[in-house]
């Protein structure tokens, strides 16, 4: 498992609750596939203030040690392919094969892979919106593809990943990296490389909010009271 | 979005949006090797066709079966149906064999719309009569986009035989919630009596209204649903409201030419317009399937 940063070390949570800007921005913000509606507003009544686990810095410094074991692990990421899922894993893909350059001059390819359509739970919600599936020209076949995601809860955004990823080519093997590990994992998967492993209850959702999308960058943890 | 697709009308500018959007993204699956996506296991699709088609019923099947639902192929001859079976008891028929969905096309206008009244499944229309073809529209607007980047304020011109056209009237409603300018073309023999009703302009004089389009959607001549003389002769019609090589010349650079198919070559269209790289003929037919894996996975991808 890649290296953990332990919960205890976490300034950003306490400095948090004491006046950072409202961390509910307008806009839809990928939540994990078990929580309630993403665009429910922290400042319900049912909500407890929301407290920012990551900040900008820690998100970017958190990218580069990512950066840093991708090319250590993979002896200098020559063949590597990074995919983001959509919204928030392309653009983390992107920064991830931008740091890569920076540090060892390597052009990483990297793109995108909408899964949603190998969801295994479409037909508990209306059907949504395909996210945008942009491969590298040079595919994936014989590849070591590096799957990215903002937070890793369930796992089942990572199998039918995988299945997508079967459908498209055949690489020579698939890693992971995800920027949060919030546990409760429903299936056998586990991330290479993890930003940050936030221990968290089940009733929390956490939310990614990310520059290119969101306009700022930051890692919440909301936490609900029992209704 | 509405359970069923009977009309264009039935489409807000969000919803036709979206399943352009959705399409846009589909496409990509009919260029990879593995034209297949997991999303509709389980579901069944019923083509009910009570009328001949080739591309619509062929484009709905492959649609479905790139989705992974099971396709049931119902066609009127060789049915029941030339027993005498009526339209409700084939419907109760597809609800006993649990359809999700049913793709119908009739000769009758409405029978869409009837048909939703009797089963649980999303009802999709596929051609209902002289009344509506909205998957037709659908994919109209996607070949538009993907060829000019936007419909907004575009000016497109539907030509020939409107009376008699489903393809017409859902692209006269579509286009307009879309954004763009259409202007019908035709015989006044050709044109339905409440056509000024429709969002568009009407004109008789197509060699006037070319230099202005940036779409010219030719319309087939529908012999086969006329029961009395529309126009004196073939050669007239085609000599007024033909898109030859001289019209062709008339348009702005690069504008395309548009046909829904089948195509009465030298008749609505002269061939070496239909062949020429500024026909979208064939393009149609490729994003009908995309459009319609779109509209089947909008449909019925999601909660019931």
């Amino acid at each position: 498992m890649a290296a953990a940063v332990s919960p205890a070390h976490d300034p950003a949570g306490d400095r948090d609750r004491s006046g950072s800007p409202d961390p509910a921005p307008k806009g839809r913000a990928k939540a994990d596939s078990a929580s309630p509606p993403a665009s429910r507003p922290a400042s319900e009544p049912a909500a407890q203030p929301p407290r920012a686990v990551l900040e900008g810095p820690d998100i970017n410094r958190a990218l580069m040690r990512i950066a840093h074991e991708i090319l250590e692990r993979t002896k200098g990421a020559e063949d590597v392919v990074l995919l983001g899922i959509p919204t928030r894993g392309a653009p983390l893909a992107a920064r991830l094969a931008r740091y890569i350059e920076q540090f060892e001059g390597a052009k990483v390819p990297h793109g995108s892979l909408d899964v949603t359509m190998y969801r295994d739970d479409l037909r508990l919600r209306p059907a949504r919106a395909l996210g945008a599936t942009r491969l590298p020209s040079c595919g994936i076949d014989d590849r070591l593809v590096v799957l990215v995601d903002d937070v890793l809860f369930s796992g089942r955004t990572v199998r039918a990943a995988l299945d997508a990823l079967s459908d498209l080519g055949r690489p020579r093997a698939v890693q992971l990296a995800a920027l949060v590990d919030r546990g409760h994992r429903e299936l056998p998967i586990r991330a290479d490389y993890v930003g940050k492993n936030l221990p968290t209850a089940k009733s929390e959702t956490v939310k990614v909010y990310l520059e290119e999308v969101d306009g700022r960058d930051a890692v919440v943890l909301i936490k609900r009271e029992r209704a | 979005m509405n359970r069923h697709l009977i009309s264009a009308a039935d489409l807000t500018k969000d919803d036709a949006l979206l399943i352009l959007d959705t399409a846009e993204e589909l496409a990509a699956v009919s260029e990879r090797s593995v034209k297949k996506l997991p999303t509709l296991r389980g579901r069944t699709v019923v083509n009910l066709f009570f009328e001949d088609s080739t591309r619509t019923r062929i484009s709905f099947e492959a649609a479905a079966k790139r989705l992974s639902a099971d396709v049931i192929n119902f066609s009127a001859r060789g049915s029941s149906v030339s027993k005498g079976e009526s339209l409700k008891d084939t419907a109760l028929t597809l609800e006993a064999m649990g359809a999700d969905a049913v793709v119908i096309r009739h000769r009758a206008s409405g029978a869409p719309h009837r048909l939703a009244h009797w089963v649980r499944g999303s009802v999709l229309n596929a051609g209902d009569g002289t009344h509506e073809h909205p998957t037709q529209a659908l994919l109209d607007a996607f070949t538009m986009r993907r060829r000019l980047g936007g419909i907004e304020g575009r000016r497109v011109t539907i030509v020939g035989d409107v009376l008699h056209s489903r393809v017409a009237r859902s692209n006269v409603l579509l286009l307009n919630t879309l954004g763009a300018e259409v202007t019908l073309v035709a015989p006044p023999t050709l044109l339905p009596v409440a056509v000024h009703t429709w969002p568009c302009q009407v004109s008789y004089d197509l060699d006037a209204v070319l230099p202005k389009s940036d779409v010219v959607m030719m319309l087939r001549v529908q012999r086969e649903r006329m029961n009395a003389a529309y126009f004196p002769s073939t050669r007239e019609y085609s000599r007024r409201y033909g898109l030859d090589a001289d019209r062709l010349a008339r348009l702005p650079e690069d504008a395309l030419v548009m046909h829904p198919g089948p195509m009465n070559r030298g008749v609505e269209i002269a061939a070496e317009v239909a062949d020429s790289p500024r026909s979208t003929v064939v393009e149609q037919v490729t994003n009908g399937v995309t459009i319609r894996m779109a509209v089947l996975y909008l449909l019925l991808g999601g909660a019931v």
